[in-house]
């Protein structure tokens, strides 16, 4: 038996579909527009300000920037509603930022501050804000995928309509639990949608050297029985307006679906990335950046649509970068933790002094 | 008091539980509609109802993560493994998730989450599904893990590990399912962290958790017919948290200790006790502490042979004999 696979369209920069008039883009004011804009200047301002620490030696560990991936986030997270929620992976200050986490604690988080989001336990690749339906922020590859379909099994359980928007690369998909997800979330029919940030490499292995059908990754779907769709990342229009379909068959009908959002990352897997320039070569990364930026692309499409001049634009972008700088000087000023703070925040009971918390020995140290 | 068996005891506390708060769930492979694979769940379906008892697909890294999830969402899920050996194929969700989601947001969250399911040798089924991964689980901060011995402690744990606001590792006995024994009637609620001296003596220590505990007990009979010798048995019961001072206790009053452990040896369990006890109770001890482990090989199949490898009441009294004389 033969079977047609879905042929991926090509990158054109123009979508066929006008998706600006979808339902969900129709109503959108000018100042919602200025606000993606702004939201994404504020990703890159906030990522390129950090770069900067990194370099400096300021910061340990990991930092994967998102960088050129900034209409994802934007284009999909402000469509969340009061009852939805949102989880990732590592490469997560785009989306804690849009959430609307503020730039201190994020940049205080990567300097392992005391004021950072998780105070200093996390680091870059760990953000939450429960508060703000953010449940992480997670590092290992495709771990938070089950627990996205968990947020969403919650959220049905309580009778809230709302779901999960969970997230994950092109390089997660092939991890089992990912598939254990798709599975239950098909079978049990819960409200979870799962987005696949396709930006082609999984640290230095290219799509085409990890996944089996090279075409399309979404369209694995169709094993589990699910609603799948590609969307091209670069057009914030059709990013939001395949996302809100896919929002709304969960919301109505609880059925989860697979996105895959095709976008790009212009730095290395993480800034440490020794291998960045070997893998792809810098006339990839530059035509991507001339073609592809979703920044570039969205300011055009503001001034064609006689929303945004070069005035407003850099006006925008001067508060991002104002911002970014604010934040720096917050994370920098802000203390360490104290050591006697690394016992705390491990058992919910002891933190909150409770009888089960103080009953025998929780810390072993010697 | 009613006297009732190992599993009508966690059936008792589930169903007491589900009654009693609407955000408590069980669900894992075979328990609903199958009753359990060992019928600790049975008739919780009928009761309870699909949506409160659930079958899933045997996807144990799936549905442990699904379990995590829903608990930062503030439900109490309750979730099975058919066997604690088969955690390991949920290894990332139960420790790097359930485990350190508390600590990587800063306290942000938290996770009230029991996972329960027999953990132990014994019943020839070969090495893969024998494991006692209790130490593991204990070796890493923001889990606790409790092994009741007894159908009393197995419902008093198990309902205070569900209004537990953290993880808990409720780690079960297949050998032990059938045992029967007296239990309290009503909302009977064991705090974690507590052990109990389950047979006082003034002689000598045997310390244990889980069914090692009922192995005490024999030898400590034996000793006592046999030897004349007064074996104090100290049930671990949680071992994290654990209660150090009951151990202690007991040791600073016989000044001489046996540790046995279904563990293998080698970073087991009783390697931490061991080392409270020489750290904290040094000069009280008239002997070095012993051990009485399983034998430090996979778990073997052939029945008579794995009777030998797991502890028994002769390896202990042994033990006993060569630290009393
Ligand atoms: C289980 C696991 N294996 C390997 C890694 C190391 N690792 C971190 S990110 C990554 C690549 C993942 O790529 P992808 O899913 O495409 O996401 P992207 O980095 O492109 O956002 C690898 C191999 C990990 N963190 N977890
Ligand atoms: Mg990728």
């Amino acid at each position: 038996m033969s079977v047609t696979r879905a042929e991926k369209p090509k990158k054109t920069g123009k979508s066929p579909v006008d998706y600006a008039k979808a339902p969900i883009n129709a109503d959108l004011t000018p100042k919602q527009k200025l606000g993606f804009l702004a939201d994404m200047l504020r990703i890159r301002r906030f990522e390129q300000a950090s770069l900067k620490l990194y370099q400096q030696g300021k910061m340990g560990g990991f930092l994967h920037l998102y960088i050129g991936q900034e209409s994802v986030a934007v284009g999909t997270l402000a469509l969340m509603g009061e009852n939805d929620h949102a989880i990732t992976a590592y490469r997560d200050h785009g989306h804690a930022l849009v959430v609307g986490m503020s730039m201190n604690e994020c940049m205080a988080e990567l300097l392992g501050k005391a004021t950072g989001c998780s105070k200093g336990k996390g680091g870059s690749m760990h953000f939450f804000a429960p508060d703000k339906n953010f449940w992480g922020g997670h590092g290992i590859v495709a771990g938070q995928t089950p627990l996205g379909l968990g947020i969403a099994f919650a959220l049905k359980y309580k009778g809230l309509k709302g779901c999960c928007l969970t997230y994950l690369g092109d390089g997660a998909v092939n991890q089992g639990v990912f598939h254990e997800s798709l599975n239950i979330a098909a079978l049990w029919d819960i409200p979870v949608v799962y987005i696949i940030e396709n930006n082609q490499y999984s640290m230095g292995t290219s799509l085409a050297r990890s996944s089996a059908i090279k075409s399309c990754l979404a369209e694995r779907a169709t094993g589990y029985d699910m609603d799948w769709d590609i969307v091209n990342g670069e057009n914030l229009y059709e990013v939001r307006a395949k996302t809100w379909d896919a929002m709304q068959r969960a919301h109505e009908k609880c059925r989860p679906a697979i996105l895959e959002i095709d976008t790009y990352r212009y730095y290395g897997h993480s800034v440490a990335d020794a291998n960045a320039k070997k893998y792809r070569k810098p006339e990839e990364i530059e035509f991507y950046k001339q073609n592809h930026d979703p920044i570039n692309l969205w300011e055009n499409r503001l001034k064609e649509e006689g929303i945004a001049d070069e005035a407003v634009i850099k006006k925008l972008d001067d508060a991002a970068k104002k911002e970014a700088a604010a934040a720096v000087q917050f994370a920098e000023d802000s203390p360490f933790p104290e050591l006697e703070s690394i016992f705390d925040d491990i058992y919910y009971e002891v933190d909150m002094g409770t009888e089960s918390g103080q009953t025998g020995r929780h810390f072993f140290n010697d | 008091m009613p006297v009732i068996t190992y599993r009508q005891a966690l059936n008792d506390a589930l169903a007491e539980e589900l009654e009693r708060d609407e955000s408590v769930f069980l669900m894992g492979e075979e328990v609903a509609e199958y009753n359990g694979a060992y019928k600790i769940t049975e008739g919780l379906w009928k009761r309870f109802g699909d949506k409160r008892v659930i079958d899933t697909p045997i996807s144990e890294a799936g549905f442990i993560g699904l379990g995590v999830g829903a608990a930062m969402m503030g439900l109490r899920p309750v979730m099975e493994l058919m066997f604690w050996s088969f955690a390991y194929v949920a290894y990332d969700q139960i420790i790097n998730n359930a485990g350190c989601v508390r600590y990587m947001s800063g306290g942000l969250i938290n996770c009230p989450l029991v996972i329960r399911g027999p953990a132990n040798g014994g019943t020839n089924v070969g090495a893969t599904h024998s494991h006692t991964p209790e130490n593991f689980l204990a070796n890493t901060p923001g889990l606790k893990v409790v092994c009741p011995a007894t159908p009393a402690d197995a419902k008093g744990l198990m309902k205070a590990a569900i209004r537990d606001n953290d993880p808990v590792c409720v780690m079960e006995n297949t050998l032990l399912y059938g045992d029967q024994g007296e239990v309290p009637e009503g909302d009977y609620v064991i705090p974690i962290g507590v052990a109990d001296v389950k047979r006082e003596g003034t002689d000598v220590s045997l310390i244990a958790h889980g069914r090692a505990v009922l192995t005490c007990l024999a030898a400590a009979h034996r000793l006592h017919e046999e030897f004349n010798i007064s074996a104090e048995v100290v049930d671990l019961r949680s071992i994290r948290p654990l209660d150090e001072e009951t151990v202690l206790d007991s040791v600073r009053k016989t000044h001489r200790a046996v540790l046995v452990d279904e563990n293998k040896p080698f970073c087991g369990v009783s390697a931490q006790i061991a080392t409270m006890i020489q750290e904290k109770a040094f000069d009280d001890l008239d002997a070095p502490v012993q051990r009485v482990c399983s034998l430090d090989a996979p778990a073997i199949y052939s029945p008579p042979l794995e009777i030998q490898q797991l502890p028994t009441a002769d390896r202990i009294i042994q033990k006993v004999l060569a630290v009393c004389s």
